[in-house]
């Protein structure tokens, strides 16, 4: 395979996967924060204190994370197609890959809130705030660079994650991997995308560092 | 300003039981300084935050300016609208400061007023002058941690302020200040008392607070208040132990046939030369063990130990010529080399003692 065969199948591949990853990023972030934040906020101690509501999500958050994602993704197949309307492409990959990443991203969302000093929270209380208020301005804003942090690691989790939903029709890089690298025996194009993997894998973990590095600068003595 | 009748709180973790609080009740005039002084694990912080409810107590009701925050509405493990109205005129500064890190000192001064529901351009206004006032106008643009534990405390003092409360709680604020630094920062506190008719309760572990600042003082000890009262009424008590651990005398009482007195002056007789009188109108030889002066509560006040030969019941002529000079006179047990009565710390008998005044360290959390 020359590289100009190779070239337009990259770059559909790299855009897929870029493609199912930040939709699930997304989604992630879109139910794992909220969820992360009501894991602390209902436990006891926390202002909405509820046993049942604290176990029901624990309960969520930790099925969804000790599912080997391979499993997951074969058991969501009737769910996607009821969502999108086939278990095949790149969109119906979002599906498992956004079910799995949010109680991923929940769970590092709690433990990063949980890390915010309490008196700060004590503090807010005692001028009159709320339980949004204590959200709102002292536990997200203090838990920045940890959410940042933990936000990075589920776009590398996802990546390989959406790797795996490639080999299974996702599309992306693990679809090229798999039909030319392993199943027609490409050598040259399986080691291609494991580089280019490699090269978004780093440029993602590079920037979340700068982007922790950026927010935690000012905080710091410096 | 401030008044607690007969709170308690019980702390009940994995069947073990810790009574924090038992039947507290508390007095605080407006625009007094308050000090509530006790070991570590005494109650005090349990208490402070039983005034503004950060802690519910389990009995007894607490009333800030007149209002009863304990009858105050609202659900159970949250406040309610109208007991976080009220803490918005009740401003708290804590130990460790608890500034948010992620944002600058005016950003910290702003969030109170945030929750006050200010404009932006009046959240500004009002945070630069109250960073005037702690002096700290210059580092508005500061992170916390850019800043020494002295300027933090202060910034924690400007938001504190920022809801114009008329109490202000103070949770051991100078404790992980240094010796020279909680001087200024109490100075600030006493200052902000008398400028603004700031009612100020503060607790702690260091004997030097509440004789530096304080108008009243109580003492607590497992949970409970032990003796309470104005600073310098107390100095004025015999047997008070607050009075003694606020300005002990040194001197070691011997033992025999001797008559062992402590005198406190205050006010006027301070300036009086009554010893030298006493020795010459009665004829006694007087020795001074020990005396020290000092400004306790913003006033001049002398301690002195001295002795006079013969058992008391033969000097008691001279007591009552010392009482007459309105000075207040304690005559200290004479079996151990203690002073008057039992030491609250563990600190070396008082014997030698400098200025012994850490009831106990509060241990840094
Ligand atoms: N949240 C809590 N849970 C259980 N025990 C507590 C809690 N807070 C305080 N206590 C206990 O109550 C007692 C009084 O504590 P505290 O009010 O902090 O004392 P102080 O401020 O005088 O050191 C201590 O024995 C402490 O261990
Ligand atoms: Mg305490």
């Amino acid at each position: 395979m020359t590289w100009s065969q190779m070239e337009p199948l990259l770059t559909q591949g790299t855009i897929d996967t870029l493609y199912m990853v930040g939709w699930a990023t997304f989604y992630a972030v879109l139910g794992g924060l909220p969820l992360g934040v009501l894991l602390v906020l209902t436990d006891k101690g926390g202002p909405l204190r509820n046993v049942v509501a604290n176990r029901a999500i624990g309960v969520i958050v930790n099925v969804g994370r000790s599912l080997p994602f391979i499993i997951l993704l074969v058991a969501l197949i009737p769910f996607t197609r009821f969502v999108v309307g086939t278990a095949m492409g790149p969109t119906a990959a979002v599906v498992p890959l956004a079910i799995a990443a949010i109680p991923f991203f929940a769970r590092l969302v709690e433990t990063a809130i949980r890390e915010v000093d309490h008196g700060l929270v004590e503090a807010a209380h005692a001028m009159g705030g709320g339980t949004w208020t204590v959200v709102g301005k002292v536990l997200l804003p203090q838990a920045l660079p940890s959410l940042i942090a933990g936000l990075t690691t589920t776009v590398i989790a996802l990546i390989g994650y959406s790797a795996m939903a490639g080999a299974v029709g996702g599309g992306g890089l693990g679809t090229l991997a798999y039909t030319y690298g392993y199943q027609r025996f490409e050598d040259e194009f399986m080691l291609v995308t494991v580089a280019v993997l490699l090269v978004i894998v780093t440029a993602v973990q590079l920037i979340g560092d700068g982007v922790v590095r950026l927010v935690t600068r000012r905080t710091r003595t410096g | 300003m401030i008044t607690t009748t007969d709170l308690t709180k019980v702390y009940r973790s994995r069947g073990r039981e810790v009574t924090a609080l038992d039947g507290v009740s508390l007095h605080v005039e407006p625009g007094e300084m308050y000090g509530v002084i006790g070991r570590s694990g005494a109650g005090k912080s349990t208490l402070i935050r039983c005034v503004n409810l950060l802690e519910r107590p389990d009995s007894g009701t607490v009333t800030v300016d007149g209002q009863d925050l304990t009858a105050l509405p609202g659900p159970r493990h949250r406040a309610g609208r109208s007991l976080r109205q009220a803490r918005t005129g009740i401003g708290m500064i804590f130990q460790h400061f608890n500034l948010l890190s992620s944002r600058t000192v005016r950003g910290n001064v702003e969030l109170p007023l945030e929750i006050l529901g200010l404009t932006r351009r009046e959240r500004a206004r009002k945070a630069l002058e109250l960073l005037d006032l702690v002096g700290l106008a210059d580092q508005a643009r500061a992170y916390p941690a850019q800043l020494s534990g002295g300027q933090k405390q202060r910034v924690g003092i400007a938001r504190a302020l920022a809801g114009d409360p008329k109490v202000l709680l103070s949770d051991e604020a100078t404790s992980a200040l240094d010796p020279e630094t909680t001087r200024s920062v109490l100075q600030l506190l006493r200052d902000l008392n008398r400028q603004l008719g700031l009612t100020v309760l503060l607790i702690t572990h260091e004997m030097d607070v509440v004789k530096a600042v304080c108008d009243s003082a109580a003492l607590m000890e497992k949970g409970r208040i032990v003796e309470a009262g104005v600073v310098s009424e107390l100095l004025a008590t015999p047997g008070s132990r607050l009075a003694h651990e606020l300005f002990p005398v040194a001197g070691a009482v011997p033992g025999g046939d001797r008559t062992v007195v402590d005198i406190t002056f205050h006010g006027d007789s301070a300036g009086q030369p009554v010893i030298s009188h006493l020795a010459r109108t009665h004829e006694v030889d007087v020795s001074i063990l020990g005396a020290a002066m000092e400004t306790v509560g913003g006033r001049q006040v002398g301690r002195m130990r001295i002795e006079l030969p013969g058992h008391p019941d033969t000097n008691a002529a001279a007591l009552a010529y010392l009482r007459e000079r309105g000075l207040t006179v304690e005559l200290p047990a004479q079996t151990a080399p203690a002073t008057g009565p039992a030491p609250l710390d563990r600190s070396p008998a008082p014997t030698e003692q400098g200025p012994t005044d850490e009831l106990a360290p509060e241990g840094t959390r």
